[in-house]
């Protein structure tokens, strides 16, 4: 697991990482220790390297028609938005959806791994669906045996199964929650205030993807790192499907509209005298 | 035929398995064991040898709880049973914890049937030499299973079967009297199938009932008896009718 560290060398290394200082330790260290001064300060930089989706709104609420999961498609590094048009909602399985927030890689890697390696297999042995509960609990057990590694990951599993609708809040520290509603990521708490207080669970399918489109969009309009496309996708009885996907610059012109204003002074067209 | 019963992992030049095919022998010299399917109930009845009068009976249950919603009974060396036993109760709850949920019956039927094959299957090991017959509840679509493994690793489910001595007589008059019942007539049709080859009498014979409410039930040896003596008198009834009509006429 070692870093490319070339950038971050100094010039003058004051000992090499394989030198004869430790000669005769043959006991391997996880990570071999670059040669620099600043130890704490480059993994922190290295940390900061690691994460390029750190920016992010991702939401998911249970309601009387199942579950309804929307997310942005900014990527950001820092001050830079290297993409607007990432996506945030993997497809695990044609009933379960997972929602991506901290490592790209890392989330994208252990979906797919989920869907096929873990919740098909499951399907082929036991010739039944696996849970929703099943398949986070799994999931989370994988993420903590990681744990301390560098994994970056803040999903929310939500999907229908023989109970119902379920939605499980999963992080890589090995964190696991069980919830009615969960959002992640820089742009939550704008996020939150919108869908904590228009939440109802007593919603039709249309109000419930209004919510959470106005939710993305409240919390890419205050949030820098969150933007691009507002997803939303719909999990019922019979998987999920994808509902709407607008660009968040054109809906806050449709939820703001432009009113015309008088006009101070009009140029007209003199006529030739 | 002698060189080839050494080591499980060899092959008989034609096609045996040796070490499996006398583990068969093993179950076949063990206890009779009966399993039945109703509607809503599953009945597991074992032959019980006579108790020594010193035995404290109570500590040599042959129907064991696997889980809450499943049990097992077998046939065979019960030594290995237990082993068998403590590992499926272990993958039950290890499940449970898992996925959050109970497992089904064929999920730890399929469990032990893996174990029992892998035993076939290594260096330096015998086969578990025991059939057990897997009864239970599935825990959210509430259907009654009956499932049998054997030491080769193989398994099923079955409407009705029976296994250890005698098991040959049982499942003929099974598939003789087998019709789809539930309550209190699977746990007779269960007794009335051991009854072929035990002696007749409630201790026997010992009957566990499972319902999805209830979970297992070991019966009282008097309830037993009460059960035995109305199959009896429905039997005498019979032959009774029987030989009645014949005469008048």
């Amino acid at each position: 697991m070692k870093l490319d560290t070339t950038g971050l060398e100094s010039a003058l290394p004051l000992f090499g990482a394989n030198c004869q200082m430790v000669d005769g330790f043959t006991a391997a260290p996880a990570f071999e220790l670059p040669t620099t001064l600043d130890f704490d300060g480059f993994q922190k930089e290295a940390i900061q390297m690691v994460k390029p989706a750190k920016g992010t709104t991702t939401l998911a609420f249970i309601f009387k028609e199942g579950v309804m999961v929307a997310a942005d498609s900014r990527a950001s590094m820092g001050g830079y938005i290297s993409s607007q048009s990432v996506k945030k909602i993997i497809e695990i399985n044609p009933y379960m959806l997972g929602t991506m927030a901290g490592g790209a890689a890392d989330c994208q890697f252990w979906h797919r791994n989920l869907g096929i390696k873990v919740c098909r297999l499951h399907e082929l042995a036991n010739k039944r669906r696996i849970s929703v509960t099943g398949a986070s609990k799994l999931l989370a057990n994988i993420l903590y045996s990681y744990r301390g590694m560098g994994l970056s990951v803040g999903t929310m599993i939500a999907g229908w199964d023989e109970t119902g609708p379920g939605l499980y809040y999963v992080d890589s520290e090995g964190g696991r929650l069980k919830g009615p509603r969960f959002s992640v990521g820089s742009g939550s708490p704008y996020a939150y205030g919108v869908l904590d207080s228009g939440y109802r669970y007593d919603m039709s399918i249309e109000e419930a993807a209004e919510l959470a489109r106005r939710a993305i969009y409240h919390a890419t309009f205050r949030d820098g790192a969150s933007g691009g496309v507002a997803s939303v996708y719909h999990v019922g009885p019979n998987g999920w499907k994808k509902l709407s996907g607008d660009d968040v610059g054109e809906l806050h012109y449709k939820y703001y509209p432009v009113t015309p204003s008088t006009v101070e002074q009009e140029m007209v067209e003199v006529s030739a005298a | 035929m002698a060189r080839y019963d050494r080591a499980i992992t060899v092959f008989s030049p034609d096609g045996h398995l040796f070490q499996v095919e006398y583990a068969l022998e093993a179950v076949r010299k063990g206890n009779a064991a009966v399993g039945v399917r109703g509607t809503d109930t599953v009945v597991l009845g074992v032959e019980k040898k006579s108790a020594a009068k010193l035995q404290d009976s109570r500590s040599v249950r042959k129907i064991v709880n696997l889980d809450n919603h499943i049990a097992l009974a077998c046939a065979g060396l019960k030594a290995d049973a237990r082993v068998l036993i403590n590992r499926a109760r272990i993958e039950c709850q290890s499940h449970r914890l898992t996925v959050e949920d109970p497992v089904t019956v064929e999920y730890i039927t399929r469990y032990i049937a893996g174990l029992q094959q892998k035993y076939t299957q290594s260096g330096g090991v015998r086969p578990f030499g025991l059939s057990t017959l897997i009864i239970g509840f599935d825990p959210y679509t509430g259907v009654p299973s009956l499932y049998q493994t054997d030491p080769s690793g193989t398994f099923s489910a079955w409407k009705a079967n029976a296994t250890g001595r005698n098991s040959n007589s049982i499942r003929e008059f099974l598939e003789k009297n087998y019709k789809e019942t539930h309550g209190q007539e699977t746990i007779k049709l269960a007794i009335r199938a051991l009854l072929e080859v035990v002696e007749s009498g409630g201790k026997n014979i010992e009957v566990a009932v499972m319902t999805k409410d209830q979970g297992l039930r070991q019966l009282e040896e008097a309830e037993i008896d009460a059960i035995v003596a109305e199959i009896e008198a429905e039997k005498a009834a019979a032959e009774a009718a029987k030989k009645g009509p014949a005469r008048d006429a």
